[in-house]
Order: structure tokens, then sequence, then C-alpha cells
């Protein structure tokens, strides 16, 4: 009986296997469906390189991307990035995808993976250029890269020989315009540390994020390394944490269209998804300043395939594919012409601050190892505080090991009477 | 009164297994991506599941990865058991012990060892890497499950049947195995679920193109997981559920034939 269910799950589990591959040779014919908006854009891609160099040689790259952030076919008419790479060069793509910065940091510094693209952020791309961990890209071979907008700070690379921007974006404040007083001023990171709000702020639940925002507050560089200012920050962040009612990461989706909360920070692009899901969400950027990051392709050393990874920052670059890719993240894109087909509402939208955000913004850059340790023991500092004294702890623990030896004894003792017991019996 | 109490006892227990599975069903029918607030009915994010490569590759790694470890780690481990099975009782007591130290391990003791096992022995990454990570941690569960059933088991079954001249090849194939079946097939269903459910070990040991399905969902959570993932974790529910509910009515069903079958005779 058992047997039979066992073979069942087995046969299940091979067929669905089975049934994934099949898919993978079928491409789904793309349903026909009229195109909606009336001015359907046609573009083609360029023939700045030799894209059929690399064609039925057998080669695939590793692609390591952040999850969710490429611009994939889900069943209607929508473009899917590698499969339109792979038909344009024939080159087979391993696409993975990781969660955080740290993450891919850990995974390439363990070895054991070669990766012939990623695309990590800033402060991540200034500590692994100066850790030697990039390849110097070869631009001849990236022509597409004359599309990139200049005015982004770069000064995470300030060569700009490593990395091609691929996204970028602004970190600002989403509030619930039903929450929060129209009186107030909300174009100030003050407004996070404003008793009325108690209960309902929302901050960053990564600490160079949150510190940033501390240290904007305070007139400081988000880059300070300086042991003061970091201090002062993680003062002004203590004083805040009794106002805040989470630190969190992708919950704020969440606590945001639910109405959960007033006040929020997170990326301009994200806001853009939230406000579809709630318009009664709003998102305003701070005129203290704020952080501009960006995300950027680069070519980690040791890469096998680095010819045709510069082939795919290329195709990346293309007019139509970041005019996608953009599309389907709602992050802003660094490519010129594909902002020009972006229609207007999305031009003017958060996603594309004017000058004088931009030009106040500021871009994270690596900090050194003091800095970064002292960092965190403030954060961790700063979460700890006011949560568990080590009178509570201690006591724990007591009790915890005074339960251990009670059972063990009686335990003991049970067994010793079990024995006399039967020593009587006999 | 006392009923009832149980009763709503029951329901409460119930209410707190089963509701995060409830939520996350009904979520996947949401017409938005929000996971708190219902727009209406859909099943776009069905529909939008089989298309979505990354996640359909990450679920055929996740299974084929599971089917070939749990059938080696099976195989493995019903040997090693019996092998412990038949040792003096010292060395027995001190191999069970190494047996039973990857299961107490913490998972990210395993995995970061594991990963720089690899690394030292100059391996890339991969899919081979990712399945041998996970033949290790089900071998024990197989060893454990079947070594009851090897002590269960009368010895005087392999002697008669030594004695009525059956081979030592025989013995294991007609009373030893038949016997410790259940063990086998248990460790083995084990080693599956353990295989898919795996997160910590996968994510140290996973290479450039055999990324599971637990990677890629928590590699969502920067921007938002996606409500395919609601949808794929409500399919492998019902599967799981109905493959449950088939094997009750037929046991049951076995179970009603046997009893007639006695009353019978």
């Amino acid at each position: 009986m058992k047997k039979t269910v066992c073979l069942l799950i087995v046969l299940m589990l091979l067929l669905t296997a089975f049934g994934v591959y099949l898919y993978k040779w079928k491409s789904p014919a793309p349903p026909d469906e009229e195109t909606e908006e009336g001015e359907e854009i046609e573009l083609s891609y360029s023939d700045s390189v030799d894209w059929d160099k690399f064609r039925d040689q057998g080669i695939s790259i590793n692609v390591y991307n952040w999850g969710e952030y490429i611009s994939v076919n889900e069943g209607g008419d929508e473009f899917d990035t590698n499969e339109e790479f792979e038909k344009l060069t024939g080159i087979n793509v391993n696409y993975s995808t990781f969660a955080t910065n740290e993450e891919l940091y850990a995974k390439l510094k363990g070895g054991g993976t070669k990766y012939d693209l990623i695309i990590p952020s800033d402060y991540m791309i200034s500590r692994m250029i100066n850790e030697g961990m990039l390849e110097k890209l070869d631009l001849s071979e990236i022509p597409n890269v004359k599309y990139m907008d200049k005015s982004i700070d770069s000064s995470y690379d300030p060569t700009g020989e490593y990395s091609v921007p691929y996204m970028w974006g602004v970190v600002g404040i989403i509030y619930n315009t039903t929450l929060v007083d129209e009186e107030d001023d909300l174009a100030t990171w003050d407004i996070l540390w404003d008793t009325k709000y108690a209960g309902s702020i929302l901050m960053f639940s990564s600490p160079r994020d949150a510190f940033g925002i501390a240290e904007k507050k305070l007139g400081y560089s988000y880059n300070t390394e300086d042991p003061d200012e970091l201090a002062a920050a993680a003062q002004l962040l203590k004083e805040q944490k009794p106002l805040v009612q989470a630190y969190v990461a992708d919950e704020v989706f969440d606590k945001m269209g639910g109405g959960e909360a007033a006040l929020a920070v997170y990326y301009a692009g994200d806001a853009i998804t939230m406000i579809d899901d709630n318009p009664d969400l709003d998102f305003i950027v701070p005129r203290e300043g704020t952080n501009i990051y960006t995300d950027a392709m680069c070519i980690p050393k040791g890469a096998p395939n680095k010819e045709a990874a510069e082939m795919y920052i290329n195709f990346m670059c293309e007019t139509k594919v970041a005019l996608a890719n953009c599309g389907y993240t709602n992050y802003s894109t660094p490519h010129t012409e594909a902002f020009r087909y972006l229609d207007e509402d999305t031009q003017n939208s958060y996603s594309y601050p004017d000058e004088e955000t931009r030009a106040k913004g500021e871009v994270y850059t690596a900090l050194s190892d003091q800095a970064s340790k002292q960092l965190e023991e403030h954060w961790t500092d700063i979460m700890s505080s006011g949560n568990s004294n080590p009178v509570t702890v201690i006591i724990f623990i007591v009790a915890c090991i005074a339960a251990i030896v009670f059972i063990n004894v009686y335990k003991r003792n049970k067994k010793k009477r079990i024995e006399l017991e039967e020593v009587e019996l006999r | 009164m006392k009923k009832h109490v149980s009763r709503i006892y029951m329901a409460i227990v119930f209410f707190f297994l089963y509701s995060p599975i409830a939520i996350m069903a009904i979520f996947s029918f949401n017409a938005s991506k929000s996971r708190t607030v219902w727009t209406g009915f859909t099943l776009d994010w069905y529909a939008k599941l089989f298309h979505n490569e990354t996640i359909i590759n990450s679920l055929g790694v996740t299974i084929i990865v599971a089917v070939i470890a749990s059938v080696i780690s099976t195989i493995l481990g019903t040997a090693a058991a019996i092998g412990i099975f038949n040792m003096k009782k010292k060395t027995r007591g001190m191999v069970m012990y190494f047996t039973y130290l990857p299961l107490l391990n913490p998972e990210i003791v395993t995995g970061v060892s594991l990963m720089l096992l690899f690394v030292f022995a100059g391996m890339e990454m991969s899919f081979v890497t990712l399945t041998l990570a996970h033949i290790s941690f089900c071998v024990p569960y197989v060893i454990l499950n079947v070594l009851p059933k090897l002590r269960q088991m009368d010895m005087s079954l392999c002697e008669a049947a030594m004695d009525l001249g059956c081979s030592q090849r025989g013995v294991f194939g007609k009373v030893v195995l038949p016997e410790i079946m259940p063990g086998v097939l248990t460790g083995f269903l084990m080693s599956i679920t353990y295989s898919i459910d795996d997160f910590v070990i996968s994510y140290f040991t996973h290479g450039a193109n055999s990324q599971n399905l637990s990677v890629t969902i928590y590699s969502m959570t920067r921007k938002k997981v996606n409500p395919e993932i609601n949808a794929l974790s409500t399919i492998i529910f019902l599967v799981v559920l109905t493959v449950l509910l088939v094997m009750n009515i037929t046991d049951s069903r076995r179970q009603k034939k046997l009893r007639e079958g006695v009353a019978a005779a």
C-alpha cells in the first residue's frame, strides 16, 4: 500500500520535472492580443556589435541579479530579456538571483561559483573595486554605454571602467494621505522624529540605510567615518526607536498597502508600485537631501566568458531592452534614449526627481572596515536597547538550569523507587 | 460540556495550524500584488506561474535534486543501517553517535562546512554539489527509520531461511528487505520532504545554474515576493493533500476488506 503511494509520488514528481523541461523546449506562442495602446513603439536592436560572434559555440554565461529585477514574459506579450538575448546571440544564459549585496559578496568571496555578470549596488561596487574583485570592462565592446546618463553620480566607480549602470533611484518618504496631518511639513526627515506619529513610522531594517537618514537629518554626509558623527546618529536613532512601529524591508509593501502605518522610508520605484495598490499613498523626497542609489552591471575577476558578458551588458543597454526592464521594475533607467520613449506621466513621476533633488542627493561609497564595524556595533546597541535587560536574561537562564536539574533529580528518584519496589517484590 | 470544550480546543489548534495556509491560498487569487488588501478575484497568477521561467526552472531543480538525492540516500542509508545493526555494541554506539550528529548540528554549520569542503576540493558549485549536499543530510534520516525495523525483525526468520537452503543474498532479498520495507519507504519519503524543504544548506551549495525554489523565493524579498509563489505553494499543498487523502482512503478500504475476510472465515 505504502509502496504504491511512494511510486505515485515519485511518478508525479518525475512527471512534473519532465513537464518543466518539455515546457522549456516549446516556448509558448504569444497570444494574439491586439495592441491596445495606439502608438506601439517598434524598436529594433542596433547593430552596434556583431551579435552573432558567439553563435553556435555552446557558450553560456552565468548572470547573478537581484530577485524580480528583470523583465520576464509571464504569458502575455511582455519582453523576456534572457530569452531575447539567447535568440539574438545564441549565448545561453544561466540566470540566478540574490536578495542582498552582502549575499552576493559572500557568494563571490566563498568561491566555488564562477559568475560572468553581477549587478551589485554602488557601495558594494566600490568595496569590490577596492578589493580587486572586479574585472575592467572593455568599453569598446559596449558601444551602447554612450546612452548612459552622465549626470547620475557615479562616484562609487570614479573611472567608470568597472561598471555600467542598470537602474537607479532615490530614497524618500512614503506617506498615507488619510493618516497624516496635511498641515505638517512632510518634506523633511524631521517628520520621522515627530512624536505625533508614534507607532506609525516604518524605518529601514538595514543599518546603512537607517544611519543614512539620521546622518542627513544632522546634516552629515552619508559616507561619514567620523566616530563622533556616527555616535550622534546612533543617539538620534535610539531616540527614534520608541516611535517606530517596525524596522522593515519588503514588509513595507503590505503595511503601507494595508494602511497600517502613516509614514515609511523606501525607494521611489517601489513607492509607485505601492501607490498603484493603494491610491491614498504619496511619496516625497526630503529637502535635506537623500540617497541616490545605483545598481550597476559588473564582471567579477575570473569570469569564464568575459566577452560574452560584455555582449550581455551591451544588450541590456539597448534602448528596447532598457525600456522593457524599467517598465517591469518601476525603477529609474539611466538610459537617456529609453527615457525619451517613456510616457510623460512616467517621466514626471517620483522615479525621475528634478535637478535640485538630484544635486542634493548623495551615493553610498564603501566605508572603511573600522567605520562599518562601528556602525554595526551602534546598530546592535540600538536594536537591543529597551528590549531586554540583562536581569531578565539571567533569570531566564537560571530558570532553565533549575528546570533541567529538577527533571533529572525527579527521574533519578523515580528510577530508584522503581528499583526498590522491584527488590521488595523479590 | 466537556465534549464542547475539547471540540473548541481542537478547532483552535486546527485554526492556528491551517489559517496561514488558507490565507496564502486566498491571496493567490487576489487581483493585485498586495498581500493584505483584497482587490478582486483572478486566476492570473496561476497562468503567469507557468510562464515564469525563473520559478519553473528552480522548481525543476528542486524536484530533480529531491528525487535523485532521496533515491541515493535511501540505498546508502539502508545499507548503512544493516551494517550498523550487525556491529558490536561499542562500535555501534559510536557510529550511531556520528549518525545523530548531522541531525543535531545546526544546518548553517553543515551548509558552511560543505561549501568550504567543495571549494577546498576545487569543485565548482553546481547541480552536483547541491545533490551531494542533499544526500549528506538525507542519509541519517533513512538510517534512523530503517534501524528500528531491523531491531523488530525476528532473527530466527533469517536462520530458518538459511536452514532451508537460502543463500545469503537470497535471505537479504526475500526475508530482510520485505521486513524492513516500511522503514525504508518512510526514510525515502522523509528524504524527499527534507530535500524539498531545505533552504540553509542549499543556499551555500547551489551553483549558478542550479538554484532551487527556496533560494529563489528568498531572493525575491528585496522587492516583494511574487504572488505567483502563493499560487505555486497552493498547488503543492493541494498535491500533498490529495496524496494523503488517497493514501488514507485506500488504506481504510483495505482494512475493511481484511476485516470482512476475517469475518467470512
